[in-house]
């Protein structure tokens, strides 16, 4: 069978967020990764791929030419092959331009199942695997915690808040990877060395299909930020360091009869 | 094809129901969904989507809801991600809604996006804001500047950035809000509901997920999200066992215990119980944060609590950045002391 992963380049805010001295976002200063979801969804592939030998698995990713670091890793961990959708007319997109975007580099591929990450960590906003879906005119199961192939159907575990459903839907379809559907796979020496051999396929404007202009980057974008800025974090209160528990407690329940809460 | 700008009014929101209960966002999308409203001089409006859920208009009429919309078909019982789209989007297509908006839920955030793609309009996830207002803000020399846009405010990047979006050329202007963070009314218990129903025609397609099993987690937790008094613990309180102070304080105080990311992670808790970005936002009137460091993805499910009260041994913990009141301290000392000390001054009080 032929798996499509989307995957997503993006800051690390494992090791905690960088500053500007003036308060702003340090992008720069942040090491780029693989968005956690989108590895998640890759590492369902490459097992899937172990079990069903002969399945293939291509990894796609839009961004800057230097996202091509996240496909190589890809590569390294078992991917078989790669595509680079970079264009400038592509910049400015929301999860609407994305989606197209995405859709019309994927259409050129042949897939029997499609897996994106449920959300990126930059963004949030978990809609760019449904739209593709919806562009793509395949059943869509998101938030999927486990997979299973089933002869031409897969079998998903489906997490809500207070419950999970057992879904089966037909190939082709797409789904949309929580963290807990990864299972670590790690680059291999030898792998690595593939990656760098490998031809990472780069795709512009004009290699995508059915889209049209009026669809795609900023101009594409029903959404428009109107402003943007960085979090300014609530001011802090007050701090006190007592001597003796006792003396803390009294402090704290002094400050709840204060606010008539006992 | 999409909506005409000019043809479409009133605000609807996606009333989420699952097993035939209202679920509380429905609530909350009406109390912001009515302030909208009055800021435009128009109506609003509750969709909802199942199988046998006429009976459950009213209740939304009592929180705010000028008409509701049913669409009722045995298809809908269980949430499908393509027959609920196909029935969100057969509404607006049909009404035509100036705005639309949908909890954030595991539900919401499926169903959302796929309708907004199929009725070609712009969807802003997780918003923890929304305003009327005009866009853009500041209007370059003789470009238009358009009036009544919905603003919809969201955090992103974990919680770091913050941004206002708008969605001045297309209909309806689509959001998904964060459970937790608008106030819903007081409800009208005598209001009844105008209800229109609604037929459309679903023909089960290869879209249609087959549901294999429905499996409910068991669990007796309460819902931190409902609490006014959160006792939170993080990866500080050093083991599952030790929880149980905070459990006493909790029931000394009347509240509810939570717990930070790290103590789901480790398997001391279940996930209904986590604060934070990938959890659950909170605004209690007193949020006791005891033994947690203050990780933004935390600190941005809880910073609008009323009251933050910190308890940590660490002195330069994140978590005293945001606390009203922060106590550099041993927890494992202070946490009964204060259990026993609120006990007598409630024991007084009575």
């Amino acid at each position: 069978m032929k798996i499509v992963v989307c995957v997503k380049q993006v800051p690390d805010t494992k090791g905690g967020v960088k500053f500007k001295p003036d308060g702003t976002l340090d992008r720069g200063a942040m090491l780029a990764i693989m968005n956690p979801d989108d590895k998640a969804g890759l590492e369902a592939a490459l097992k899937i791929k172990k079990e069903n030998p002969g399945t293939e698995v291509t990894v796609v990713t839009m961004g800057l030419p230097k996202a091509d670091d996240v496909l190589r890793e890809a590569l390294a961990m078992g991917a078989d092959k790669a595509v680079l959708v970079t264009d400038r007319v592509l910049g400015g997109a929301d999860t609407w331009a994305t989606s197209q975007t995405l859709a019309g580099a994927i259409r050129n591929l042949e897939y029997d199942l499609v897996i994106t990450g449920r959300q990126a960590i930059d963004g949030d906003t978990a809609q760019v695997g449904p739209q593709i879906s919806e562009r793509l005119d395949l059943p869509l199961v998101s938030y999927a915690e486990e997979i299973k192939i089933e002869g031409d159907s897969v079998v998903v575990k489906r997490q809500f808040e207070d419950r999970y459903h057992m879904l089966k839907v037909k190939m082709p379809c797409l789904i949309t990877a929580l963290a807990e559907l990864g299972e670590d796979m790690y680059m291999t020496p030898g792998g690595i060395f593939d990656a760098y051999q490998t031809e990472v396929t780069v795709w512009g404007r004009k290699d995508l299909k059915d889209v049209t202009d009026d669809n795609l980057g900023l101009n594409g974008s029903p959404t428009k930020i109107a402003k943007a800025s960085d979090r300014v974090a609530k001011g802090a209160g007050e701090k006190v360091v007592p001597d003796s528990p006792k003396e803390a407690v009294d402090y704290i329940v002094g400050k709840l009869a204060e606010k008539h809460v006992i | 094809m999409s909506l005409k700008v000019e043809e479409c009014k009133d605000v609807f929101i996606f009333a989420q129901q699952v097993d035939n209960k209202i679920n509380n966002i429905a609530y909350e999308l009406l109390g912001k969904a009515k302030d909208l409203a009055a800021d435009l001089g128009q109506q609003v409006t509750a969709v909802l989507i199942g199988s046998d859920v006429k009976g459950l208009a009213d209740s939304l009429a009592q929180y705010g809801a000028d008409r509701v919309i049913v669409v009722d078909d045995p298809e809908l019982k269980e949430y499908r991600t393509e027959p609920y789209a196909h029935a969100l989007s057969s509404v607006i297509e049909q009404y035509k809604p100036e705005i639309m908006l949908i909890g954030a839920t595991a539900i919401g955030r499926d169903l959302g996006p796929r309708v907004a793609a199929r009725i070609h309009t712009g969807l802003t996830a997780d918003c923890t804001q929304l305003d009327i207002g005009d866009f853009p803000l500041n209007p370059a020399p003789g470009q238009e500047q358009k009036k009544n846009q919905l603003l919809m405010t969201r955090p992103a990047f974990g919680g770091n950035t913050i941004a206002t979006i708008a969605c001045p050329d297309f209909r309806p202007q689509m959001a998904t809000v964060r459970p937790g963070v608008m106030q819903k009314r007081e409800a009208d218990k005598s209001a009844k509901a105008n209800v229109e129903e609604c037929k459309i025609d679903f023909t089960p397609n290869n879209k249609y997920a087959e549901i294999l099993e429905v499996v409910k987690s068991v669990s007796n937790v309460a819902d931190i999200a409902d609490a006014k008094i959160l006792v939170s613990g993080g990866r500080g309180v050093g083991s599952p066992e030790n929880f149980k102070i905070l459990e006493e304080l909790a029931e000394a105080i009347g509240g509810t215990v939570s717990c930070s990311r790290a103590v789901v992670d480790s398997g001391w808790k279940p996930k209904e119980m986590q604060v934070g970005q990938t959890g659950k936002t909170v605004r209690p009137h007193v949020y006791f944060a005891i033994g947690i460091s203050g990780a933004i993805q935390h600190v941005a499910g809880m910073e609008e609590s009323d009251i933050i009260i910190a308890i940590n041994k660490d002195e330069s913990a994140p978590i005293f950045d945001v606390a009203d009141y922060g106590v550099v301290g041993d927890l494992n000392q202070i946490v009964p002391e204060l259990t026993k000390q609120i006990k007598e001054a409630m024991a007084a009080k009575a």
